[in-house]
């Protein structure tokens, strides 16, 4: 597999880069946060790369794994008239989970950016309107992390709390009532 | 009170759409801001059909996951199959035989005609025309029994494994598939000949929520809605998968990217499909349709009756699950709304770390907004439409 996209970009941001891969073909750069603004708008527009469209982006927990720091944004980017791609990562901490907003380069990062928030509690610098996307503006915690219970339950309906315990105690277990943690 | 358009200044009337709103699939909310009947403002809320697809995935073996990818895009969930299957060989750095690759390209293949007819029939039975609905949904329904035939099953096929497909297809298939084609190329004729020329579906559909290509691609668009912008992007040909580089076939793309050109390339892409499933089942060779890696697929139930060692590989596969090397993948194909994406990555262990969609029509409901504004309440569902929102695919 070529590594087109990648030298180009190590030997442009060498100081930025934190490491390269390219398993199975997927060219993948892991750049420090602070570049990512200025890496990717160059990459969208130097001629040769032309990395136009957004084709994803999300984030991964590895708090299981125990990396530091915790969360890396991943984008996974395409150039239409080039047919090529390449996936950046950013390491974002769990102290400080900030990351650059592409909303001015991707007009799609408005909506990726606003559901990264609301699964993982990661902010977007320069985002216009941060708020949650596909769970509601009630909800508390951000279910993707990997220390939210699967098994938790916050209906947006909420029945006063002695009513719950007698439910749970009919059925015989108690499950543990969503908590406030942010 | 605001300034409009036009400079008037006049007071805007909020209009809530959806969810529960017939057009709407129960799963959208739009908050509209009119003047008149123009809108100003539009905002666009999803996530009523959110149901933790990522999170179940998480505390399930890879192979688990396929019917959950089958209740992603429920209107093709063929494609859904075969795109969580090749992200997985991916991963595992395998490749299914021949025979499942062709069968995987002729169940792929029906499912898109079958999603791109309900697209239609959607598309005219929301616009006021009911009669389309069921010449287009009798169609469906004929591809839906030869994908029972095939899976076991009419919506919910989970039939496509990592490594191959579950079963071979079933004596006297190919005559059955053959047979239809023109059935459901007729059904085509019907549906064009009823609605490509009418007057009253021209005008709400010519010239309305026109996309440059260039806002295409900032949307991150693929498929129908790309195409229908003139960006003449198909991962099937720029990224030939399976068997596509040996199958001829057409990439029809509109000039204005309006909403009628959207309608227009689905419209076309059903008879392409017709011509690749006719070509497969002419060429498709006979063989295996799983791989022989004991790590990866499960033995056959004789032999795990009634031999020990067999019984044991059995178990641990579907205890342990199939282990992946580390690393992650990104894994792309042609579903019927556009490039369907996997972004998994494993820390070498039965379950994922991340199991990430990447759903199509996010993409297309993410420029509604900018699409609809400017335009009349009765433009907001033809070009609603021609997004072909699926909730389980925009949700998760």
């Amino acid at each position: 597999m070529s590594r087109t996209v990648l030298d180009k970009l190590r030997q442009r941001f060498e100081a930025s880069i934190i490491e390269t891969h390219d398993f199975r073909g997927d060219e993948t750069a892991t750049i420090r946060r602070e570049a990512l603004l200025e890496v990717v708008t160059w990459l969208k527009e130097r001629n040769d790369l032309e990395l136009d469209m957004l084709t994803d982006m999300t984030a991964v927990d590895y708090l299981e794994q125990g990396n530091d720091p915790r969360f890396q944004v991943v984008y996974h980017l395409y150039s239409v008239s080039k047919s090529h791609r390449v996936r950046i990562k950013v390491p974002v901490p769990q102290d400080d989970p900030v990351v650059d907003s592409l909303c001015q380069l991707y007009k799609i990062a408005n909506w990726l950016e606003r559901e990264i928030w609301d699964m993982y509690g990661i902010r977007f610098k320069g985002h216009p309107n941060l708020k949650r996307i596909l769970l509601y503006e009630e909800f508390v915690g951000h279910p993707l992390r990997k220390d939210y219970p699967k098994e938790r339950r916050q209906p947006l309906i909420r029945r006063p709390e002695p009513e719950i315990a007698q439910v749970l105690a009919r059925r015989g277990k108690a499950r543990p009532l969503p908590t406030a943690t942010e | 009170m605001t300034t409009t358009h036009d400079g008037e200044t006049q007071d805007l009337t909020l209009v809530n759409m959806g969810p529960s709103h017939p057009a709407m699939h129960g799963t959208i909310h739009l908050k509209l801001q009119l003047a008149g009947e123009r809108i100003e403002h539009a905002e666009v809320n999803i996530g009523y059909l959110h149901r933790g697809f990522e999170k179940e995935a998480e505390a399930h073996c890879w192979q688990q996951i396929f019917p959950y990818t089958d209740r992603l895009n429920y209107v093709s969930p063929m494609l859904n199959n075969v795109g969580y299957a090749m992200a997985v060989e991916k991963l595992l750095g395998v490749t299914a035989p021949e025979r499942a690759q062709y069968i995987r390209v002729i169940v792929g293949e029906i499912a898109r005609i079958s999603d791109h007819l309900t697209y239609m029939a959607a598309q005219t039975m929301e616009m006021g025309a009911f009669t389309p609905y069921f010449y287009v949904m009798k169609g469906r329904d004929w591809l839906w029994d030869l994908l029972e035939e095939i899976s076991g099953a009419r919506l919910t096929h989970s039939y496509v494994r990592i490594g191959g497909v579950a079963w071979d297809m079933p004596e006297g298939f190919k005559d059955r598939a053959l047979a239809l084609l023109p059935r459901i190329d007729q059904i085509v004729v019907e549906l064009d000949k009823l609605m490509t020329r009418n007057r009253i579906f021209l005008d709400r559909m010519q010239d309305i929520a026109v996309v440059s290509a260039e806002d295409a691609v900032s949307y991150g668009w693929t498929g129908p809605c790309l195409r229908g912008s003139g960006v003449a992007y198909d991962v099937r040909k720029a990224h030939p998968y399976l068997i596509y580089d040996r199958m001829d076939f057409e990439i029809p793309i509109g000039t204005d990217g309006d909403n009628m050109d959207r309608y227009m390339v689905r419209m076309e892409e059903m008879r392409q499909s017709m011509r690749i499933i006719s070509q497969a089942l002419e060429q498709i060779p006979p063989g295996p349709i799983l791989i022989d890696d004991k790590l990866v697929v499960l033995p056959k139930k004789a032999a795990t009756y009634n031999t020990i060692e067999e019984m044991i590989n059995h178990f641990k596969l579907v205890i342990d699950g199939i282990r992946p090397p580390r690393g992650e993948v990104y894994s792309y194909s042609e579903a019927g709304n556009g490039e369907l994406g996997f972004y998994l990555v494993s820390d070498g262990t039965g379950r994922p770390v991340k199991c990430r969609v990447r759903p199509p029509c996010f993409m297309g409901m993410a420029a509604v907004e900018h699409m609809i504004t400017g335009h009349m309440v009765a433009d907001v569902i033809p070009t609603f439409d021609t997004i072909n929102m699926i909730g389980g695919e925009c949700d998760r």
